[in-house]
């Protein structure tokens, strides 16, 4: 229990650390902006990873991590990819 | 052994920073791509990190997982058309919230001994999870323009249904958490993944295709947090932070697009805008003064300085590289040419910037509309392109139109509006659009894109 407070404490400063940092992204940017927040919200690959790798007598858990791998990974891999191609079409012309 | 606890979890520190400097580097277009790679940096980071935990001793599942999942969402990333970002970022929140579902089931299959606050972090971020998956897919269908309308579907008691719906996913949340070690309890928790689809379903279903960017927005940040809550499931730091951001993104997001349509997110999640029109809105006068494409020409030719309003019309066309052409066009002639965006123009946050980028367009050209709105009176001609609801004066004129209160792009201020339209349809929100009827409007019928490529070849034919 005591560690779901601690838990909750860091949730509670990286939302306002959200909302502080994001609030500044222009609107020009906001297509990368999702589908960048597509990539991270991947991170859950770390919790896949680990259900995934789970040792025997843990079949079907590690099965099910497995499938998860997958959601996460074309989370991860397809956000950032797309978004670095997105950012790259944004240019500025000299005239 | 707990060293290298202590030293895997150091990365994930760093990782975290990654993630906020990464967004903090997106507030500027000339710094967003370093951000995204440094981001993507640190989640590479994270993935090897995981690798080297003690307790991660199969590799067959991870190694299948890792490349399906990058094979596959390689090809998005190149193949899929800007004009299909929306498509693909909904489908995008869906998987990550389908990611979060399964890390909560595979944790509940393994370790169901566990005190009843985890069985309610399972629940919950099952009951996330699941949402977010089933909503995104009916999203994603109606972007697609297949399986589902785009129209809103309405049908009767919608509300207590979904209200139902949810009393049951609670009630079953406690039946699990009370006992997840019963033998009954992974039926009971495959029962409220089951209900949570249907909700899913039910919450999205009856949202219009124009109220997508809400949406969108919405079901990002239901994948953040689930993403978060599946972080309490594991008890670890980097997923509650990294799905904090992503939750608070989404959020910030969602409020925009509302702000953006004068509309509470209650009003578009709740849906039927549109059922119950007020009264009388007031009555259109004036007369259509349709043009042809060498009369359109012969007043752009003429125009110093030219705003064109690109709408959802220009990615259906998939008009934008003809814009580019005739934007190059008008500026050979001396004329000024800008850009003004609506914030809920498109189907999703910033879709139309996207696209215009991809055409080449210097994001210098791109003008939001609150920039805008004060130089409308010194533009000679506004063009507008496959937009209606975000130009239509009623919103700052009549009292009883639904559109009453939402902010627009003025574009009647101009000296001229040209109107690029397929036909004389009403917009999404079904309203007259009183700007069409006005004397400096001429309305210049037809496709968008064959319509921009007459003109392109008018000034061509000119000698310019």
């Amino acid at each position: 229990m005591e560690v779901l407070i601690f838990l909750l404490f860091i949730l509670v400063l990286a939302i306002f650390l959200g909302f502080e940092v994001i609030s500044k992204v222009p609107s020009l940017l906001h297509t990368p902006l999702m589908s960048g927040s597509n990539a991270i919200s991947g991170v859950t690959i770390v919790g896949a990873l680990i259900a995934a790798g789970l040792g025997e007598g843990e079949d079907t858990a590690a099965l099910i991590g497995g499938v998860a791998v997958a959601f996460a990974t074309i989370n991860v891999v397809g956000g950032y990819l797309v978004t670095n191609r997105m950012l790259g079409m944004f240019r500025k012309k000299d005239k | 052994m707990e060293d290298v606890r202590t030293l895997l979890n150091l990365v994930y520190i760093l990782s975290a920073v990654t993630f906020i400097l990464g967004f903090k580097l997106m507030g500027r277009p000339t710094t967003a791509r370093q951000g995204n790679i440094l981001s993507a940096v640190g989640m590479a980071a994270a993935v090897v990190a995981t690798l080297m935990f003690p307790e991660v001793v199969r590799y067959t599942y991870i190694a299948a997982g890792l490349a399906i999942g990058a094979v596959i969402g390689a090809l998005f990333a190149f193949r899929t058309p800007m004009t299909g970002m929306p498509q693909m970022v909904g489908l995008l929140n869906g998987f990550g919230g389908a990611a979060s579902l399964l890390v909560a089931w595979a944790e509940f299959v393994a370790h169901p001994e566990q005190p009843i606050y985890q069985g309610i972090i399972i629940w919950l971020t099952v009951l996330i999870g699941t949402v977010t998956l089933s909503g995104s897919l009916v999203a994603w269908a109606k972007l697609e323009e297949r399986f589902i309308p785009t129209k809103p579907v309405l049908y009767p008691g919608q509300r207590t249904v979904s209200i139902l719906l949810l009393a049951a996913i609670l009630g079953g949340g406690i039946w699990f958490a009370l006992d997840m070690n019963a033998p009954t309890a992974a039926q009971v928790l495959g029962a409220v993944t089951a209900l949570a689809f249907v909700l899913g379903i039910l919450l999205v279903i009856p949202i219009g295709g124009a109220d997508m960017p809400v949406v969108i927005s919405l079901l990002n940040s239901y994948s953040g947090m689930a993403a978060c809550a599946s972080g309490f499931i594991i008890q670890n730091n980097l997923l509650i932070v990294a799905g904090a951001l992503v939750g608070a993104s989404g959020i910030i997001l969602t409020l925009i697009m509302c702000k953006a349509m004068n509309r509470s997110v209650a009003n578009v999640v709740l849906g039927g805008f549109g059922a119950d029109l007020p009264g009388k809105a007031q009555a259109v006068v004036g007369e259509i003064k349709p043009v042809k494409p060498d009369e359109a020409y012969l007043i752009l030719e003429a125009a110093n300085s030219v705003v064109i309003v690109p709408g959802y019309g220009l990615a259906v066309s998939q008009a934008q590289h003809a814009v580019r052409e005739l934007m190059e066009a008008m500026e050979k002639n001396g004329t000024e040419v800008r850009f003004a965006i609506h914030p809920v123009a498109g189907r999703m946050p910033g879709h139309m910037n996207v696209l215009l980028a991809e055409a080449n367009i210097s994001y210098d050209a791109l003008v939001e509309m609150d920039a805008i709105n004060p130089t409308m009176d010194t533009v000679d001609v506004c063009m507008i392109i496959g937009a209606n609801d975000v130009v239509n004066p009623a919103a700052l004129e009549d009292k009883n139109s639904p559109l009453w209160g939402m902010p627009i792009i003025e574009a009647h201020r101009a000296r001229t509006v040209i109107v690029m339209k397929r036909s004389m349809g009403k917009g999404f929100a079904g309203v007259e659009n009183p700007l069409f009827f006005r004397n400096n409007t001429r309305m210049l019928f037809g496709d968008a894109k064959a319509s921009l490529q007459a003109l392109i070849n008018e000034f061509k034919g000119s000698g310019n």
